[in-house]
């Protein structure tokens, strides 16, 4: 009866937030069947840990679990260097604003694939942010940051999406 | 505020995340600040953009299945399954709904005005909206759709304008019924937040607005043109919503 109950409870309060997990494997795997793969295994992992969710911001706690799968998934089956994707220095070139107008509409497929580009551990604050609309306090949970860094990697990778896109807008203008 | 902590605070401005001390200053410097302006501009441009559902991977439809097949098994069986998940989401609306009523019956005492009863009514006309699958009667993304289609069930035409360009792409439309008469209902999106704006006739009282207001969580904003009053009511946060209501009034 009680894992009955546990099921139901579950299924009530976690299943409604699959989109938004599959949303998050998918941009963090950069792949549809890994991205299956990836919530199937969170979901199951999320059920094991259910006991210890106290009932609140569900999505925040799925979300959370999600990430660390794909984290795992990603240096299990791809040997995904979690430490050195992204050389702040190196990077740090890219840091002036730019200085001309976004003008019109961005194409949603250069933006997507300007978004598959940006180093995990950017992209992962970018999408929480701007697609799961999530406050930087959440997201400092769900990745298990710092709120400045959360702050600082937003700003850096917005900067970094922003410097592209003129690019690409300016080159094709030429 | 200088140009340099403007542009450090200026993602945090776009996302809402400021206190109102920062928050005002940050908006007094972009006001004469073309610099400042820009790159907050080209923010705002990006944000839209990402605003774009492309961007957003739904779950395929059958991951759902496969997940409650993983899990141990519940009391369903096959033929309850379908309406079991339906009935298992609507039991927090329900739950919210009452403790809503309940909110709302404890806001409404004498005296009040006829803006605040106006208010707790569009409030819950906008819960009411995201439960039960009955957030638009008309689902389209095109303005020339929905205002149609409001001809024949309201005895007044709302301005409809579509803001998918600035990121806050138009859902559809819908009736709802609040202050003793049928209002629309436009619905718009931004990210995964509904806005509901509701329009109806002023009563002959003048242009006015825009006021803030906040209430059981959700922001309001509320004004008048043109002899239309107008409720833009969303749990979006105060800073986009203004946003949305400067798009609206163009």
């Amino acid at each position: 009866m009680l894992s009955k109950k546990k099921t139901s409870d579950f299924e009530e309060q976690i299943l409604p937030h699959l989109d938004a997990a599959y949303n998050l494997a998918r941009w963090l795997t950069r792949d549809a069947v890994d991205a299956e793969d990836v919530v199937q295994e969170a979901y199951l992992r999320a059920f094991r840990f259910y006991d210890s969710f106290h009932g609140i911001e569900a999505r925040g706690w799925l979300l959370k679990i999600v990430r660390n799968t794909c984290y795992s998934w990603l240096q299990k089956n791809r040997g995904h260097n979690l430490t050195t994707e992204f050389d702040e220095e190196q990077h740090s070139v890219e840091s002036h604003d730019p200085e001309t107008a976004l003008i019109g509409k961005i194409d949603s497929q250069m933006l997507k694939r300007l978004l598959d580009e940006l180093p995990l551990e950017f992209r992962e604050i970018v999408i929480l942010r701007e697609l799961e609309g999530m406050s930087y306090k959440e997201i400092a949970g769900i990745a298990d940051l710092p709120l400045g860094t959360v702050m600082s990697r937003l700003a850096r990778a917005r900067q970094r999406l922003q410097t592209s896109l003129g690019t690409y807008a300016g080159g094709e203008s030429k | 505020m200088n140009c340099q902590t403007t542009k450090d605070l200026l993602n945090a401005y776009s996302d809402g995340e400021l206190d109102v001390v920062n928050h005002l200053a940050v908006e007094e410097h972009l006001g004469s600040c073309p610099a400042c302006s820009l790159v907050y501009e080209n923010q705002k441009t990006l944000k839209a953009a990402m605003a774009d559902d492309s961007l957003y991977f739904k779950a395929p439809s059958d991951l759902r299945d496969r997940i409650r097949q993983s899990l141990p098994k519940s009391s369903g069986t096959d033929s309850s399954r379908a309406s079991g998940i339906w009935i298992w989401r609507l039991v927090p609306a329900f739950a919210a709904f009452a403790l809503i009523a309940v909110l709302v019956l404890s806001f409404i005492r004498p005296g009040q005005s006829n803006d605040d009863v106006l208010a707790s009514e569009l409030v819950s006309g906008h819960v009411r909206s995201m439960m039960a699958n009955h957030l638009t009667d008309v689902l389209s993304s095109d303005q020339h759709t929905v205002k149609p289609w409001f001809e024949g069930k309201l005895d007044f035409s709302p301005p409809v304008v579509d803001l998918a360009g600035s990121g806050f792409p138009l859902v559809g439309g819908r009736l709802d019924y609040a202050g003793s008469r049928p209002v629309a209902a436009l619905v718009y999106k931004r990210q995964q937040h509904v806005i509901n704006l509701f329009v109806f006739p002023s009563d002959g009282s003048s242009d006015s607005g825009p006021t803030t207001s906040v209430r059981q969580g959700f922001n309001l904003i509320h004004w008048s043109r043109s002899g239309m009053t107008f409720w833009a009511v969303s749990d979006l946060n105060l800073q986009e919503l203004q946003e949305f209501v400067q798009g609206i009034q163009k």
